[in-house]
């Protein structure tokens, strides 16, 4: 169980490592996001007839 | 690189190359994340609390490279007038602020077992915060301007004018000695580190720097589209008027 503890540090390794996954994942993901919308608003503007 | 310059055929390449910058930034950063929490000895002084080295360094590091790389691109757009340059300032920012909060925030979870406090006003981890505010009145100045144009051109002058604390950020610990540890990596006579320890670092640090590039590319691709939209919709208005 020695590794979890991180020689009892295990209360400031492990946030420090949660949070950063945790931030890089959500702006990873909202920047994906916000492109995928805005593709789909671009090709409904350019191509109004093709929506349905 | 001309070509390039072009938004259109900047699309095309970034819209090519995102996946394997996303995919080779995450690799990187997980195979340094084992080597640094599995593999990297436990330091003498710090014990294990010093892992926390692999989020903090890199993310603070990228905390300047952003800045760095968005003071170039406000002045290539204010010298060559290059059509990318704003819209790479602007995509970056958001990222950059992330990068910053998490270089303060892991930094608190490193201070307070080795400090003893979360926070201490040194001439390091004020810097850094400036930094972070900079960033957040360049992201609220292109929200705050309606006209494009001007909402640009004071874009870039706040982002130069704060490429100043750069430099302050960089040299902090040594023109204040208090307790932000010193330049461990980048010195004259090499760094300061074991190699176990050192190579988890860069490739993090790597990992960090080309997972941001993956971000840059999606984050300009949506600038520039949404640009895009923004003209078409005012020329279906203009057509109604």
């Amino acid at each position: 169980m020695s590794f979890f503890d991180m020689g009892g540090y295990a209360a400031y390794v492990w946030p420090a490592y949660i949070l950063s996954a945790l931030a890089l994942t959500v702006l990873g993901i909202r920047s994906w996001r916000a492109l995928r919308r805005v593709e789909r608003l671009v090709a409904l503007s350019e191509n109004p007839e093709k929506q349905t | 690189m001309l070509h390039y310059a072009n938004p259109q055929n900047f699309l095309n390449l970034a819209r090519r190359l995102t996946p394997w910058f996303f995919g080779a930034g995450i690799a990187m950063i997980a195979v340094g994340t084992y080597l640094g929490l599995v593999i990297a000895p436990p330091d003498y002084q710090q014990g294990d609390a010093f892992r926390i080295i692999y989020v903090h360094v890199p993310a603070a590091w990228m905390s300047l490279f952003v800045y760095g790389s968005m003071a170039v691109a406000s002045a290539s757009a204010f010298i060559f007038k290059h059509p990318l340059g704003d819209v790479a300032a602007k995509a970056a920012a958001p990222a950059g602020a992330v990068f910053t909060a998490l270089a303060l925030a892991t930094g608190m979870l490193w201070g307070k077992p080795m400090w003893g406090t979360w926070w201490v006003w040194d001439g390091r981890l004020t810097s850094e915060l400036i930094l972070l505010f900079i960033y957040i009145a360049y992201i609220a100045l292109w929200d705050a301007i309606d006209e494009p144009t001007r909402a640009a051109r004071m874009a870039r002058i706040l982002c130069l004018v704060g490429a100043i604390n750069v430099p302050i950020i960089h040299f902090s610990v040594e023109w204040w000695q208090t307790l932000h540890q010193g330049v461990t990596v980048f010195r004259t006579d090499g760094p300061q580190m074991p190699a176990s320890m050192l190579t988890p670092l860069l490739i993090m640090a790597l990992g960090y720097t080309v997972f941001f590039v993956g971000l840059l590319f999606v984050r300009m691709r949506t600038e520039i589209l949404a640009r895009r939209l923004r003209t078409l919709r005012l020329n279906i208005e203009g057509a109604f008027a």
